[in-house]
């Protein structure tokens, strides 16, 4: 029998859970640890699984989540989301209901998603999970049915890109930009079917890499998997299984090497996220509201980090700053910490945690027009209100600047404006 | 006679479907008259039973939304082709039973409004004197497509398709 070849991340977790040796492009059915379903599908979720005969096989392992329009804007969402909840408690799954939080953010601070799991979730975000080394990734209402019926879901391992991570990144430049300078690298399918393996050494907290895993999906990937280090070895008290180490002598389809030490802040420009440019060559474009948050960018650090930008200062007259908690628990360390108190005091409006305007749903939908600056992941045409309305994506240090000044700015812009 | 809606790259799922006409938010009857409602608003009228739908690269791409593809089913549409297609978007068609194929070289030989006559079972599609040929899904989508769908494949042998 010849020796096994050296295996990435994704061919080992893989082969871990289908019980098997398996590489890039073979097909693989394999156990599920967990099933996340959203508000906006549970209802299509639901009528699958009654379809099917069938209920959770293992409803344990089985999340609603009411994060996308929550609270309820409508009485027709009022109704699925009450549906959920009855479905939730009829079958003993988990649910986090209304102001609990990002379903992301939630099954990061729940312990749910951890190193060497595999994590399904009924949001394309879901590659968020690969932050600690989980295998997340997102599917549509049938297939998540299936995995909650079945226990088990189908895939064809991915090939991997190896991007791997250089120099230190200077002040005010962010994990934010080192993920959408990395999109604008692979391009918006440049990562398709495929698994980005990030290798970042020490660099990062947890909540950094959760923005670099969530943002590898506008690049198409399946997954998003970045190697443990730092924080993720020494707090969270995390087990660390051999299998998520990607093995020396790996074979991947494509390598990219971003030195942070030449980054400046970034920003994607309408109507594509790889549409990425240097902030500082958008700069003085007007903007009608800011919005901070999302499975992106809504964690405690992108607050302080927003806080540290809008202390002692005024949002500008003409623009409105939306400021949502990634989930309860941030809003109460925020809370806890002074972080709102800055921010209110800047003039900021808070919503419920929860996904917010991030889909043009409520909280904060766009007029004809109008330009946001938004720490989201998608600037598709209409994704936040009107077909005309444009959205650009950048971090929650360049957005609180953006407030500030109600025109596209540097962090910098504002402290130089305060010192002349 | 089935007539080809043309688009270009990049086709992602809020131009498919916009967030804010999911079913939950507008209702089951309502949510597929949205379909390209900001980038094609006469689509949802003007489409006929059996179109084809002709994409550029990436088709697909952004929210795993099912009933962005289950809007097009409910509209009738008959198939996809497509440079290449985002892969949970891909799921999504396979999971609808909306017949997909990734034909880059065909694409370019498609024109909006073109009419046309298809067999996607057999990959052929016709227009004219002239026929194209797709390529056919891989083994795996062959036999669960026999059974309708993986869903089909699933609830009647309780495993997937060359799962041991």
């Amino acid at each position: 029998m010849s020796l096994p070849r050296p295996q990435t991340m994704a061919e080992k977790i893989l082969s871990a859970r289908a019980r098997e040796t398996v590489y890039a492009g073979d097909l693989a059915v394999v156990e599920v640890d967990h099933v996340m379903i959203v508000d906006s599908i549970a209802q299509s979720v639901i009528a699958v699984l009654a379809d099917l005969h069938a209920t959770p096989r293992y409803p344990e392992r089985v999340s609603f989540v009411i994060d996308h329009v929550a609270p309820a804007s409508t009485v027709s969402v009022a109704q699925a989301q009450k549906e959920a909840r009855e479905y939730a408690a009829a079958h003993g799954c988990l649910l986090f209901d209304v102001g609990r939080g990002i379903c992301h953010q939630v099954l990061m601070e729940e312990g749910i998603a951890r190193p060497g799991r595999i994590v399904l979730g009924s949001d394309s975000h879901s590659t968020t999970y690969g932050a600690v080394a989980a295998f997340g990734t997102g599917m549509g209402a049938t297939d998540i049915a299936l995995a909650a019926a079945s226990g088990r879901t189908w895939l064809k391992v991915p090939e991997s890109v190896k991007v791997t991570l250089t120099g230190d990144l200077r002040p005010g430049v962010t994990a934010k930009d080192v993920a959408l300078e990395m999109i604008r690298e692979l391009g918006a399918d440049g990562a398709t079917y495929q698994s980005v393996e990030i290798h970042a050494g020490d660099r990062f907290t947890r909540g950094e890499r959760m923005t670099l895993a969530n943002l590898c999906v506008e690049a198409g990937a399946k997954a998003g998997l970045v190697v443990p280090g730092g924080e993720i070895l020494t707090h969270y008290g995390y087990e660390i299984p051999d299998f998520v180490l990607p093995d020396e002598g790996a074979t991947y389809v494509r390598e990219l090497t971003l030195d942070l030490g030449a980054l400046a802040p970034r920003m994607s420009a309408p109507s594509e996220v790889d549409n990425v440019h240097d902030v500082a060559d958008l700069r003085g474009l007007r903007v009608d509201q800011v919005f901070i948050g999302t499975c992106t960018n809504g964690r405690l650090e992108d607050l302080h980090a927003a806080a540290d930008v809008l202390r002692g200062r005024r949002v500008a007259p003409h623009t409105r700053l939306l400021v949502i908690p990634a989930s309860s628990v941030v809003m109460e360390q925020a809370m806890a910490d002074g972080t709102l108190l800055t921010l209110l005091q800047a003039g900021a409006v808070l919503g419920t945690p929860g996904c917010g305007p991030c889909m043009g749903r409520h909280q904060g939908v766009l007029a004809p027009g109008e330009v946001c600056v938004s720490t989201s992941n998608r600037n598709f045409i209409g994704r936040m209100g009107a077909a005309d309305a444009r959205v650009y994506l950048a971090s929650p240090a360049v957005a609180a600047a953006t407030a500030v000044t109600g025109h596209i700015a540097l962090p910098e812009d504002v402290r130089q404006e305060v010192s002349a | 006679m089935p007539r080809v809606w043309k688009f270009g790259d990049s086709v992602n799922t809020d131009d498919i479907l916009p967030g804010r006409y999911a079913p939950f938010m507008v209702g089951e009857d309502a949510f597929p008259t949205y379909a390209f409602h900001l980038i094609r608003p006469e689509f949802a009228a003007q489409v006929r039973k059996g179109d084809l739908l002709v994409g550029g690269r990436n088709w697909g791409l952004g929210s795993s939304r099912e009933y962005a593809p289950m809007a097009l089913r409910r509209l009738g549409v008959g198939g996809i082709v497509a440079a290449s297609f985002a892969r949970i978007h891909y799921r999504n068609l396979l999971n609808l039973g909306i017949p997909a194929f990734e034909a880059p070289d065909v694409i370019t030989e498609l024109h909006d409004g073109d009419e046309i006559e298809f067999d996607l079972n057999a990959g052929l599609i016709t227009r004219g004197a002239h026929t194209f040929q797709l390529t056919p899904p891989p083994e795996f989508l062959r036999e669960a497509l026999k059974e309708g769908s993986i869903l089909d494949y699933y609830r009647k042998h309780q495993k997937f398709p060359g799962e041991r």
